[in-house]
């Protein structure tokens, strides 16, 4: 295959490009999935905000 | 000459100005630790390539591809299946999510804040700044040694202004300024490989007629005379693979395909960029970016060192490791005689900036381990976080600057960029995975576990290191100091073992210390400090 006579090679070289456009299939279905962050990220997030407003007023 | 001036000069302004957009959007610790966690998923992709492919993988193993043909392309189906699909997917995911559950900045943050425990978080930051600059010192040797060889200037010269430059971006800007200019850089390395791949496969006649011709290289006289070594420590020709358990069957297989393909998952300074996107989509999304990058750089640079012989030997009847005086000539030498000069010079750039993305996470890393992790959580000082990570950056720029310095006195046949490579992702799979792996997925695994699964890991691997690997520790050369042998297993009953990379020892070990710490130790974690670090996984 390809020229390539070994296959364990050719396997190698296949499985390459296999994995590729897996990876592109996995990533155009899932492109708008899992995209809103959840309840504690958005808590955690303002947490640190908070914190770092709280630091920013000691230092000034 | 000039040409290439003028191309790192506009390379240069091109880097400030990202590194000064970084730095201008750091406003906070989390900006300066984890890019603020609003990092755009092809940036992210990207800086993450970019930090993994270094000059070691497009020289040192491009190189190796050149003397061992494409086996290593099993590496690049690692590299992308368990280093960017696994790793975004199934670690990635659950990194961001626990990130924020148990509000964690760095990967030893992490660790130590998912089992309660400050030691755990010290001991991985020590690890990191111990051992990482071994790694850090054979990148900025790599770089060095180019950008020496390029310009002709002296060594010391060249590391000097090497690393100065990555400093003080690295130092201004934090993880943005890092993660802006590796998503520069990867762009350059992206274009550099697609060309050299469509050069070298157009000029010897297509895919198919390229394999062929290598191929049939292999059983021409003149090449099985200058083969023969490698014949003999199990070499079959390019498009085959070695004999298997031979020593060179060993080497490609145990630390080549092994010891990088599984320790990829337990890199810090990789791991800290699943915390820098906003959702678990942008990890999605980053996938496709990430696999095509991957497939880009390793697959090119070990499928152009292999056919690197073709050309090599109808341009002076010689393959490509002795046409080009030894194994980390053999790309370089390849851009100097085959390619186009406008090229010669695209691709210098292209390893500097792999070189100087690779190089920008690792001071990032270390610098965090010893401000953030070490000095600020494992031993409770008081003070600002970027200030002290400021600080750790430049105590680690300093070590590894010394440590390339001395490298450059050793002796070059050592292989020191590609032994450093090495060693640090195989101690890193051997002392974190296990616990990685945990911290993700079994819920009530002990802490004690967990230490005795990374301490295992840690100690076993540095044994494996200095006194058993012979590659290893024959560099390194304690052990023919204490021993005077370049490794205890050599001429005795074990001697095969010499062979064996530490990862395949040392990580083992390190899954058996944490199932017998799991089953063997009484205190859990409080069913409410689990519930917070799994919340929403």
């Amino acid at each position: 295959m390809f020229g390539i006579t070994d296959p364990w090679i050719y396997w190698a070289y296949l499985l390459v490009f296999l994995c590729v456009i897996f990876a592109i299939v996995y990533g155009i279905m899932n492109w708008n999935k899992e995209q809103k962050p959840s309840e504690v990220e958005l808590k955690t997030d303002l947490n640190w905000e908070e914190k770092e407003n709280q630091l920013k007023d000691i230092v000034s | 000459m000039l040409g290439s001036t003028i191309a790192t000069i506009m390379y240069l302004f091109i880097l400030t100005y990202l590194a000064y957009l970084g730095y201008k959007h750091t406003k906070t610790s989390a900006d300066y630790l984890v890019g603020g966690r609003k990092i755009h998923p092809m940036i992210m992709a990207l800086s993450y390539g970019a930090t993994f492919i270094s000059t070691s993988a497009i020289i040192g193993f491009g190189g190796a591809a050149g003397t061992l043909g494409m086996g290593l392309l099993w590496l690049t189906f690692l590299n992308i299946f368990i280093g960017i699909f696994i790793a975004f997917v199934i670690f990635g995911k659950r990194t961001r999510r626990m990130g924020h559950n148990v509000d964690a900045h760095t990967f030893p943050e992490l660790l130590g804040n998912r089992f309660n425990s400050k030691f755990i978080q010290g001991f991985a930051a020590a690890i990191i700044f111990i051992v990482m600059p071994i790694y850090a010192a054979a990148v900025l040797k790599g770089g060095a040694d180019f950008i020496q060889t390029h310009f002709e200037i002296s060594y010391e010269v060249a590391l000097l202004f090497f690393a100065i430059i990555v400093a003080i971006y690295v130092w201004m800007g934090g993880l943005k300024g890092v993660m802006y200019t590796d998503a520069f850089q990867g762009i350059i390395m992206f274009f550099a490989m697609s060309f050299m791949v469509i050069f070298v496969y157009s000029k010897l006649g297509g895919i198919t007629s390229a394999h062929q011709q290598l191929n049939a290289l292999f059983d021409k006289p003149e090449v099985q005379e200058q083969t023969a070594k490698l014949v003999k420590g199990g070499f079959q020709g390019w498009t085959s693979m070695p004999l298997l358990g031979s020593p060179i069957w060993w080497s490609l297989v145990s630390t080549i395909i092994m010891g990088v393909g599984i320790g990829v998952l337990a890199q810090p300074q990789l791991v800290v960029r699943f915390m820098t996107v906003k959702s678990n989509r942008d990890l999605n999304r980053a996938v496709v970016s990430g696999g095509i990058f991957i497939l880009m750089m390793t697959g090119v640079a070990f499928i152009v060192g292999s056919l690197s012989n073709v050309l090599f030997f109808n341009d002076s009847g010689k393959i490509a490791l002795i046409a080009a005086g030894g194994n980390d000539k053999i790309i370089p030498a390849f851009i100097k005689q085959f390619v186009p000069n406008w090229f010669g010079i695209i691709f210098f750039l292209a390893l500097i900036a792999a070189a100087m993305s690779t190089l920008s996470s690792q001071f990032h890393a270390m610098g965090t381990s010893a401000g953030r992790d070490i000095y600020e959580k494992a031993l409770k000082k008081k003070g600002n976080t970027i200030f002290i990570t400021k600080t750790g950056i430049l105590i680690a720029i300093v070590i590894s600057v010394l440590l390339a310095y001395l490298a450059n006195k050793l002796d070059t046949s050592m292989q020191i960029i590609a032994t450093g490579t090495a060693m640090f992702f195989g101690l890193c799979a051997a002392s974190f995975l296990p616990a990685y792996i945990s911290a993700l997925y079994i819920k009530r695994i002990s802490t004690k576990a967990i230490i005795a699964g990374m301490v295992t890991g840690f100690l076993i691997g540095m044994f494996w290191i200095f006194f058993i690997h012979e590659k290893e520790a024959s560099s390194l050369q304690l052990c023919k100091l204490i021993f005077d042998k370049t490794s205890l297993v050599k001429e005795t009953g074990f001697a095969k073992l010499a062979l064996v990379d530490p990862i395949i020892i040392a990580f083992p070990a390190s899954i058996i210390a944490t199932i017998i710490g799991a089953f063997t130790s009484k205190t859990k974690l409080s069913e409410e400090h689990i519930e917070k670090c799994f919340k929403g996984i």
